[in-house]
């Protein structure tokens, strides 16, 4: 069961009312996340009734770039540009780099000093280590891990439309 | 399979091909021991990667976790080393499977995908056999290692 439940510190997009509630476990730099991202925004675009919620879960000793690329969306997130930078990220996964996030900021016209000091501040890094912290209690084992209506979804991520709609 | 309150029995094994590792050395320490059946496979290489990622949370608890499969010390080492991995890998090489047999958890020449949480007295608090193509996670870990220490 997904632990914590969402909360108002959880980042949501699509329907806020949405009565269907999927909440992703992900990595930025994942290949299979950057898949299941596709698969994700078709889900929206064809449901109107979901709430979609993304926590972060960095494989950092795999991945380079997970942790830096979790702090740069939670960066943006300061400036209401959290789902942008998380979009922006899995577009350009094969390219990720410092010199990449603040491209990125840039190119959502964030304010880019603010941008590089958040980008600094330990306090993402324990929020993004929090969320990590809630994947292990929920049963996350990799990513992507998908949680729908607050129960872990076993099943392949490319069948998720399918399993929603019905 | 041993089980909460059985004392785990004491061993040792070759961590790599210099150093090796005995249980009763990590008295004092909470242990988490994880067999698993073998370096490189799909479902041990995420779980000893997601174990990897979650150490630092073990540590909170005074835990120390080892892994340990029928691999050899050099098969651990290379298998360790491409994954970054920073716990020990323990080889229950030879006689085969002596340490699995022990804890009850040998099967069809490998170890099975087995959990133990041995407190620091040395005595088994916790212990979980999973389905051999699944990975178990790291909750259970962490709510045995919770219920450890809130007992001791």
């Amino acid at each position: 069961m997904l632990t914590p439940p969402i909360t108002s510190r959880d980042h949501v997009t699509g329907n806020q009312q949405g009565s269907t509630e999927i909440v992703e476990y992900g990595d930025f730099q994942c290949p299979y996340c950057g898949e299941a991202f596709g698969v994700v925004r078709g889900l929206l675009q064809a449901l109107g009734d979901v709430k979609f919620v993304f926590r972060h879960f960095p494989l950092s000793e795999s991945h380079e770039f997970a942790m830096d690329a979790a702090i740069a969306a939670e960066a943006a997130a300061r400036q209401q540009q959290f789902w942008p930078m998380h979009d922006a990220l899995y577009q350009h996964q094969q390219e990720l780099s410092d010199e990449l996030f603040t491209e990125l900021a840039q190119q959502l016209q964030l304010d880019l000093e603010r941008f590089r000091e958040d980008m600094q501040d330990n306090s993402l890094v324990s929020k993004v280590e929090a969320d990590f912290e809630s994947g292990i209690r929920s049963g996350v084992n990799g990513t992507p891990t998908f949680f729908i209506n607050g129960k872990r979804f076993n099943g392949d991520y490319r069948n998720l439309l399918a399993v929603v709609r019905h | 399979m041993l089980q909460k309150g059985d004392k785990a029995p004491d061993f040792t094994l070759a961590a790599s091909p210099d150093k090796t590792v005995s249980l009763s050395e990590l008295r004092g320490k909470n242990v988490i021991l994880a067999f698993y059946p073998a370096d490189w496979s799909p479902v041990c290489t995420d779980q000893m990667a997601l174990y990897n990622e979650t150490l630092r949370f073990f540590e909170r608890h005074n835990a120390v976790l080892l892994g340990i499969s029928v691999d050899g010390k050099w098969c651990h080492q290379a298998f360790a080393k491409d994954r970054n991995l920073h716990f020990d890998l323990l080889a229950d090489f030879e006689p085969k499977g002596a340490v699995s047999r022990q804890y009850g958890v040998y099967k069809d020449g490998e170890s099975q995908r087995a959990l133990f949480v041995i407190d620091d007295q040395g005595v088994i608090q916790w212990s979980y056999l999973s389905p051999i193509g699944e990975n178990p996670g790291a909750d259970g870990i962490l709510q045995a290692l919770e219920t450890v220490n809130a007992t001791a």
